[in-house]
């Protein structure tokens, strides 16, 4: 149970503490023993959510955004939507391209 | 105990263009979120390098990470995540004066972290030693369960993709050297020289051999048993993520010192903790780094 | 609990004299400058770092500019040239025009239009100012040790092998990109944080709002370049292999790379110009801001907006063509919320009574100049015809249009604006009149006949030329010597304004904002008392006073806080 004071900042607990860390091994142990069964395309996304669950623990308890003035949450999370924005339209190009790259030609540099 | 909160204005120096202690805190702590949005955008970009190459050549990601030790690299995980709880409890110790407290916590954060670099270092080396570098480097010497001995057939010794791997590999040496080439065609399979400096240390990888291709495994098999065209991407992918967060360790380690000089000079017996928070976001900032890098380099199947 | 803080520095008397006792005499010394953590004196010192990167471009400018007066070669290899047109543009890009307008008025304004004593983290701030002569010296360095011809955007593979100093200035331009990216970081927290009593998010002056919007842009944008910097000379060092095709890389990932920076950094560019126009248009139109929630969320619009069209640079470079499509269709999008400003500014201006002062006059050029460079940007990002002018001298005429014509012309704006504010002095009107018309011919004629010259299929960054684009060359060539003329005599009046101007009044413009509530120049402290803000632009609010030739409020309580405890 964290701490709920009148002041004007939140102390977490010792308890919430060693209790979010176990939830962190927990789900590192989970995503290796994931990793070693065979989902095929599945897997990336089962290990990503995990990794997600774990971000989100570390980000909400231990970087106290639980408690926080939800402006702070609102500019971290800001900067995964513009990086999925250049990772989605770059992947999106690169796919299309590749098709018709030859593979280990690049134009003469020299001469 | 459960703490109680400190008085905020108890003796806490207020620069003199805020209104009060608050407004000076909450300050800080904007900033530094608006800073850890940057350094996500930062490291993204090669996140984006990743998805980029993975999408369009898993085979050499599949192929590469093998030679990650997925066992070095959770305990590496599992190290950060105990200097996210230290940190953490830093902070708590800061807020509530525990000064005492305070300075252990710092301390096993930094070993936690020295610990996560003398893991990476272990690794590095293995790399290092098999060759097994960024594309400008990239040369690899690899080891199968035969021994080399001099009746060892050319044949034996090559591998699929592999002429064409040792050709790129020379020409990137030359190219690495920032002189202007011509890059030439790569098209004739040219016979890699018998490699008489190879050695017999076994890869990174437990379980599957390195990249035998002397008979044991067809490649219908075991895929990576054939190196992929390209395969030095993986590495320097490998080296470009993991080195620029090693970088960022370093500086987490360099303002954990800092804080513990503040600690050791009596800067936190006020109860002015925002320099610990401030430091602490930033490391947890580099945990979470690690999490997915953790599961997008060691974890492919 | 008030007694309980000290503060550091208290708040000085009222009523001493500025001409004396001001933010420029408080403490002396160079290291005093240095080291100084006064956002006053940060902006000042900012202000002549930046235009002597302005000097600098300017004369890679001149020289490229004469070189090309006849074709083949003039007065120049056609290696020497290449450097001279990368020079121009890393200079003007990464020292000059990025830092440009929120370092120096930025900086300077933004806590007095808050009624505040400094921006949020002053320490920051400086460090902001040393990481820009850091960048700048490297970038300087590496033109000295042998200067980069790859072009100002390092495309690979070219970049990656060249033997010129890429690596230094790539080096350069990153450690730039910490300067900004700390800058936009500080402004956001300010904002946020420190409005006064009654300044509520629709009250702040447009000129923050624009600032905030390039803060945004500025944090979210630049960190990608810096990985992008970061991997060219990991590339040039290590070999990492990324964009190199006979390493297995790919050199198209790189455009995209720079260019999910680059464009939002155009933005970056015009933003705080567009920031300074909502100034200058209502003060000296006498009138208040017309739409003022339209400009404030165009600003925010176009700081969004500016994230999702960089392929629009890339239409020929092996982009796919499904991309092509989609980043064609939103760029359209984009210039729809630059519309809606200009149209705001025009209501202003409409029925008001319009004083053609310097800075008027280089708001309405402005409108002109921005109003051709922006649609000619349609034309770019129409596919079809974008394929025809790519890579001609009508994408330079039109980035000028809208970077020299908008950006550079709104900042000499600004800067006439707040001169008496900063410097307490007041200019030559009838020198900064003809200054303001030598600039508007000497660009048109630049430029203008660019626009013609590509469309004709001149090609940009090229060395030689067909005969029949001379007169064209030769037109733009003595359009930039008219330019430099103009700038010269800027300086001129400008420098001489420092140790013979008439002293300003705190409020020579009448305009409402509460940095015309102190002094011409502050005192270091800035404000006297706690202020309150009002209607940022309740023009009526303000009266002529004779007796101190500048404008005064007819309620001077009103922007007062209402003070609950003693001073």
């Amino acid at each position: 149970m964290s701490d709920h004071e009148n002041s004007f900042v939140h102390i977490a607990s010792v308890k919430l503490l060693l209790v979010v860390w176990i939830g962190l091994m927990f789900g590192t142990w989970l995503t290796v023993a994931a990793s070693n069964v065979d989902l095929g395309p599945l897997n990336i996304w089962i290990g990503l959510g995990i990794a997600t669950a774990k971000a989100t623990l570390v980000a909400l308890f231990y970087m106290h955004l639980r408690w926080d003035k939800p402006f702070n949450a609102f500019v971290f999370l800001a900067a995964f939507f513009f990086l999925f924005l250049f990772i989605g339209f770059t992947m999106m190009d690169t796919a299309h391209y590749q098709v018709h790259v030859i593979p280990g030609y690049s134009p003469g540099m020299g001469g | 105990m459960a703490g109680h909160a400190t008085t905020p204005q108890e003796g806490l120096r207020v620069d003199h263009h805020f209104e009060n202690a608050d407004q000076q805190y909450q300050s800080a702590k904007l900033g530094m979120w608006v800073f850890l949005a940057t350094e996500i955008l930062f490291f993204g970009g090669l996140f984006v390098a990743y998805a980029v190459y993975r999408s369009n050549h898993p085979e050499v990601f599949i192929f590469g990470h093998h030679f990650l030790d997925k066992n070095l690299g959770a305990l590496n995980t599992i190290i950060l995540i105990c200097s996210s709880l230290t940190a953490a409890w830093a902070v708590r110790a800061a807020q509530l004066k525990q000064i005492g407290l305070l300075k252990l916590m710092l301390v096993l954060t930094m070993l936690c972290a020295f610990g996560f670099m003398g893991v990476k270092a272990v690794e590095y080396n293995a790399k290092w030693k098999h060759g097994l570098l960024w594309a400008g480097s990239y040369d690899p010497h690899l080891d199968h369960d035969e021994p080399i001995t001099e009746s060892t057939t050319d044949e034996e010794l090559q591998v699929p993709g592999a002429e064409v791997e040792a050709e790129v590999a020379s020409q990137a040496q030359r190219v690495g050297d920032a002189d202007l080439v011509e890059s030439e065609v790569v098209s004739e399979s040219t016979v890699v020289d018998a490699p008489t400096d190879r050695s017999n240390i076994a890869s990174a990888a437990e379980g599957p051999t390195g990249l035998a291709g002397a008979g044991e495994h067809g490649p219908d098999e075991h895929a990576i048993d054939i190196e992929p065209a390209n395969a030095q991407t993986f590495f320097s992918i490998y080296f470009l993520m993991t080195g620029l967060h090693g970088i960022h360790v370093l500086g987490g380690i360099g303002a954990f010192l800092w804080l513990l000089w503040c600690a050791q000079r009596g800067d936190f017996a006020t109860g002015h903790f925002t320099r610990v928070d401030m430091v602490a976001l930033y490391w947890h900032v580099v945990d979470l780094i690690w999490i997915y890098l953790f599961l997008l380099l060691y974890l492919i199947e | 609990m008030a007694e309980a803080i000290e503060k550091s520095v208290g708040a000085g008397p009222g009523g001493s004299d500025p001409d004396t006792d001001n933010y420029l005499t408080h403490g002396k010394g160079v290291l005093s400058w240095l080291f100084t953590l006064d956002h006053k004196r940060i902006g000042v010192m900012y202000l002549v770092a930046i235009l002597g990167s302005f000097f600098l471009g300017g004369v890679f400018a001149l020289a490229l500019r004469t070189e090309l007066w006849t074709p083949g070669q003039t007065i120049m290899t056609a290696d020497t040239y290449n450097k001279m047109f990368t020079l121009h543009g890393a200079v003007m890009i990464f020292l000059f025009i990025i830092p440009g307008i929120p370092a120096t008025l930025g900086n300077f304004v933004l806590p007095l239009m808050l009624g505040a004593k400094d921006v949020a983290l002053p320490r920051l701030n400086l460090a902001s100012f040393w990481l820009w002569l850091t960048g700048a010296t490297v970038a300087v360095a590496s033109i000295i040790i042998g200067a980069v011809d790859t072009g100002w955007t390092f495309y690979t593979p070219y970049s990656t092998t060249t033997t010129t100093a890429v690596t230094a200035m790539t080096l350069g331009a990153f450690i730039l990109g910490f300067s900004s990216i700390f800058t936009g970081l500080n402004f956001i927290v300010t904002i946020h944080k420190m409005r006064p009593e009654g300044m509520t998010w629709f009250r702040m002056p447009l000129f923050l709002w624009g600032i905030y919007s390039t803060a945004i842009i500025q944090v979210l944008a630049t960190p990608v370049l810096g990985i992008t910097l970061l991997l060219l000379v990991a590339e040039r060092t290590l070999g990492v292999g990324i964009f190199d095709p006979s390493l297995g890389g790919d050199p198209v990932l790189y455009q995209h790379f720079f260019w999910f920076y680059s464009h939002p950094a155009v933005y970056i560019m015009i933003l705080p110009a567009m920031a300074i126009m909502s100034e200058l248009i209502s003060t000296f139109s006498g009138k208040h801001i017309f739409g003022y929630r339209f400009i404030a969320w165009s600003s925010i619009a176009i700081a969004l907006l500016s994230f999702l069209v960089w392929g629009h640079h890339m239409f020929t470079s092996g982009q796919s063509s499904l991309t092509n499509m989609i980043f064609s269709a939103l760029t359209f999008s984009v210039a729809i919320p630059s519309a809606v400003k200009v149209f705001n500014w025009l209501a202003t201006m409409y029925k008001g009574s319009i004083r053609l002062a310097a800075p008027m006059l280089y708001a309405l050029s402005f409108l002109f100049l921005f109003a051709i460079g922006g649609l000619t940007g349609l034309f770019l990002g129409s596919l079809s015809t974008d394929i025809h002018l790519h890579d001609t001298y009508f994408v330079v005429a039109h980035f000028h249009y809208v970077m020299f014509g908008g950006t550079v012309i709104a900042f000499l704006g600004g800067i006439h604006y707040w001169w008496p504010k900063m410097f307490g002095r007041m200019y030559s009107e009838r020198w900064a009149q003809v200054s303001a018309l030598l600039v508007f011919v000497g660009f048109n004629l630049t430029f203008f006949t660019q626009f013609v010259m590509g469309s004709h299929g001149m090609p940009r960054r090229y060395y030689n030329y067909l005969e029949k684009f001379t007169v064209y060359h030769q037109a733009s060539t003595v359009g930039s010597y008219i330019l430099a003329v103009g700038f010269l005599i800027m300086a001129g009046y400008l420098l001489h304004s420092l140790v013979a101007g008439e002293k300003a009044p705190a409020n020579p413009w009448g305009a409402a904002t509460l940095e015309w509530e102190t002094t011409s120049p502050p005192p270091y402290y800035n404000f006297a008392h706690e202020m309150r803000a009002g209607d940022p632009y309740d023009l009526d609010a303000m009266r002529w006073d004779p007796a101190t030739g500048g404008y005064v409020r007819k309620d001077p309580s009103s922007v007062l806080a209402s003070s609950g405890e003693a001073g």
